[in-house]
Order: C-alpha cells, then sequence, then structure tokens
C-alpha cells in the first residue's frame, strides 16, 4: 500500500490509492494515527485514486474522525470520491459523518 | 412484474456456474474481487452494480476469514457464480464455525459519530448493496452464502413515446 502525506499550512493531506480492504486496513489506520499522533486533527484523504473501500476502511476513517472532531479540534474530510464508493456510504446512511469535496483544492481550502 | 421472484432466483440453475476456489487469506481478497468483477461485467451488470456486489463479497469473504475461520489463515473459500436472465446469483462457501447472522446486531447509524460501534457494519452493507441475501449451514456442506444482484432493466424496454 502506497501511502503519501502532505503537510500544508492549516491541513495535512494523504493520498492512497487502489483498495482498501480488511488486508491494508491496519497499515492504513497506523498512517492516519501517525498524523494525529503529532497533533494534526485537520486532515484531507485524497481518495482520487481509490477505487474500493471496504467496512474495514469506513472503520479506521470513524476511528480517525472521531479523534479529530474530539474537543472541536479538526475534522477528516473527503476529497475525489469515486460515485461508486459516495453511493455506498449513502446508501448504509453513513454519508453524515464525512464532508466530501470534488477536488483536493477546494478540500484544503476549507481549513 | 414480470421477472423471477427471489426465491425461485435461488433455485434457478444455468449450465453457466463457474466456481473458484481461494485460501482463506486477508491477501487474497483482491484475487477474490477480481473473479468477482469478472463476473458482474459477464454478467452485464453497470458500474455501480459491479460495485455493489464487489463490495458484498469483500464483506462477506472478510468475515468467512476473521470469524468463520477465526484468522487461522487456515481454510477454503469457494466462490462461485451464476449468470442468470434478470442478474447475477453468488454463492460463497466455506467449511469454518457456522454463522448466525441473527447473532450479529444491526449497527445503529442514526447516532452521533462518537456512540458509532464497530460492529455489523459489513453484514449491515451486504444487505443493503444486494437485492436479497441467504445464509444456510449444514454439518456436512457447512456456510452456504447465496446472493442475488439484479441487473438495471435497460431504459429503452419502459420508455414510451
Amino acid at each position: 500500500m502506497e501511502i503519501t502525506t502532505t503537510a500544508f499550512k492549516r491541513c495535512v493531506v494523504l493520498k492512497t490509492s487502489g483498495r482498501i480492504d480488511g488486508s491494508n486496513a491496519p497499515e492504513f489506520r497506523a498512517a492516519l494515527k501517525e498524523i494525529t499522533d503529532d497533533g494534526v486533527f485537520n486532515i484531507v484523504l485524497d481518495m482520487a485514486d481509490v477505487n474500493f473501500m471496504a467496512s474495514a476502511g469506513w472503520w479506521v476513517l470513524i476511528d480517525t474522525q472521531k479523534t479529530c472532531q474530539h474537543l472541536n479540534r479538526g475534522e477528516l474530510v473527503l476529497a475525489s470520491v469515486l460515485k461508486s464508493i459516495q453511493n455506498s456510504l449513502s446508501l448504509v446512511g453513513m454519508l453524515t459523518y464525512f464532508k466530501i469535496f470534488d477536488d483536493v483544492t477546494s478540500a484544503v481550502g476549507s481549513f | 412484474m414480470t421477472s423471477l421472484r427471489l426465491s425461485e432466483v435461488f433455485d434457478q440453475h444455468s449450465e453457466t456456474m463457474r466456481s473458484k476456489s481461494f485460501p482463506g487469506r486477508l491477501e487474497n481478497l483482491e484475487k477474490i474481487s477480481d473473479f468477482i468483477v469478472q463476473a458482474a461485467k459477464e454478467a452485464g451488470l453497470d458500474d455501480s452494480a459491479t460495485y455493489a456486489v464487489q463490495l458484498a463479497v469483500d464483506e462477506a469473504a472478510t468475515n468467512i476469514i476473521e470469524h468463520a475461520y477465526r484468522g487461522t489463515n487456515q481454510g477454503i473459500i469457494i466462490c462461485s457464480y451464476d449468470v442468470l436472465k434478470d442478474g447475477i446469483k453468488i454463492v460463497l462457501k466455506d467449511q469454518g464455525k457456522p454463522f448466525d447472522p441473527q447473532a450479529v446486531p444491526e449497527p445503529n447509524i442514526k447516532v452521533p459519530l462518537e456512540d458509532l460501534k464497530p460492529r455489523g457494519l459489513g453484514l449491515y452493507m451486504m444487505r443493503k448493496v444486494m437485492d436479497d441475501i441467504r445464509f444456510e449451514f449444514s454439518p456436512k456442506h457447512g456456510n452456504t452464502l447465496t446472493m442475488f444482484k439484479r441487473k438495471k432493466k435497460s431504459l429503452n424496454l419502459t420508455k414510451s413515446g
């Protein structure tokens, strides 16, 4: 799993690609935890190259969102989410937990 | 509605049932996905329905590996599919611990974020994205999960004028 992080003035952008499933969710979790352990709670997940997200991946994002939003100190937002992935999240009624931006630039600009 | 009822779909077989076995390990989830995406395309499902099938099978296979086979990295998942007139039927079989879907609580989604509990989401997603799913267990055959995804009717059939 290839993960890159880019630090901006007010947030960090994490980008990964391919599938996020039960096999690599722990690695994905560790990468996000590294960011929040550094005291950064404004995070953009760039999903432009993510083509599949299983529930294991959503739980990583939910736990990260809990950490970020704790004490109103920040937020995890999603950018460039594939339509089918958005639909699956919408079907289970979990779209309300994440702000979704069309592209990384507007996501970064939201902070 | 002229299409088959779901109960009829489950008993329906074509001549084209295809199967593949996968060792029950998380690193094989991608191979299982590739197999099933190919199947969904063969059945003529659109992108959104193909994603739904991929998600349901991935969640089911993950549950088999982590719960039925208890994360032991042992055991086999037999994945089969049947292209039917109305859609695709998918069957997953394993020889692990009997799975009782009643024992998995439905996740409570309409709660504040901090109260969300990480349990049952996979099964919930499977039920939401597929048209029907059925679990069976027999001591001889183990767990059998049968799922059906209906193909969207093509628009020109319903359009008038």
